[in-house]
């Protein structure tokens, strides 16, 4: 989560946020566990119920992705 | 400083994956200043890497270990003892510290995990340009501090060409054309007249063309 661009205290903190996950897309997506498993969003502090319409969303994402396949890859090998 | 890049990570993958102990292995110098190979950029391949071959349901060990340089001796001295640990190693030195690397633990497989691009300065983070290219002869004293060797496409050495177009070279609008630049040096610097010299032919064997290339000093060798 970051701020709204433009209205961020450290300047270009959230714009350069922004370009560090899609970095972390990038990687995920080249070993095989999915990009779109990390997801970059602004809105203000202001904005609660944005918030946790965000979460909800993150959530039913993740959810239908299902689990994280490093962790049934560590169960499989334990 | 050595300006280098990061390897995609699938090609790097592609080079290791027959192997079962991997080392990791960064450079504490120009690679970490430009970001490509210094102890964070160790830290995350080496997590992508470990997560990669958990997911392809493979026991590999993936190790990490950050060097104070790779181009000299004493610091590649300290892995020896646990150089036997590994059957390759992913070395994020520029090209000088992975060949380096090679020719001192010569039975070790030694792969790349930067691509090596220029000798080059930090306009700001996140940036980095070309500034020299090691011709072994340097000329900056008569063309006010601006090579035309690197910074120049044709490498003119009384320029500028025509194609040099509003301060810009005709290969990138977005390059600035060294020679104005280094008329525009010498202008400020009111040394216009140097810019009339014409320059001799420049001794070339002191760059690539004369094969690889070494400094000897004597006086400080021991």
């Amino acid at each position: 989560m970051g701020c709204l661009e433009g209205d961020c205290h450290y300047n270009s903190g959230n714009l350069r946020a922004r370009k560090r996950v899609e970095q972390v897309q990038k990687i995920l997506d080249t070993i095989g566990i999915g990009g779109e498993r990390a997801q970059m969003y602004n809105l203000s502090s202001s904005e609660g119920s944005r918030f946790a319409q965000i979460a909800v969303e993150m959530d039913e994402k993740i959810r239908k992705l299902g689990p994280n396949p490093i962790k049934l890859a560590k169960k499989k090998a334990a | 400083m050595i300006v280098a890049d990061r390897k995609p990570i699938e090609e790097i993958i592609e080079e290791i994956k027959n192997h079962e102990k991997i080392l990791i292995l960064g450079c504490n110098e120009c690679v970490t200043v430009c970001e490509a190979g210094g102890k964070k950029e160790v830290g995350v391949l080496a997590s992508a890497l470990r997560m990669y071959f958990l997911n392809q349901g493979r026991e590999v060990k993936i190790e990490e270990k950050t060097l104070e340089r790779q181009c000299d001796h004493e610091y590649l001295e300290e892995i020896r003892d646990v150089m036997d640990q590994y059957d390759a190693v992913v070395s994020l030195a520029c090209g000088v510290g992975v060949q380096f690397m090679a020719e001192k633990y010569h039975t070790s497989p030694v792969y790349p995990g930067v691509n090596t691009c220029f000798l080059g300065a930090t306009e700001k983070r996140g940036l980095w340009t070309e500034r020299c290219q090691a011709c072994g002869q340097c000329i900056l004293a008569r063309t006010g501090g601006i090579c035309p060797v690197s910074r120049c496409a044709k490498r003119v050495l009384n320029g500028p060409c025509g194609g040099s177009a509003r301060g810009k070279c005709e290969i990138n609008k977005e390059i600035d054309c060294a020679w104005q630049l280094i008329i525009d040096r010498l202008e400020a610097l009111n040394r216009l007249d140097d810019y009339e010299k014409i320059d001799p032919i420049k001794d070339w064997s002191t760059d690539r063309a004369g094969g690889p290339r070494k400094v000897e000093r004597e006086d400080v060798q021991q």
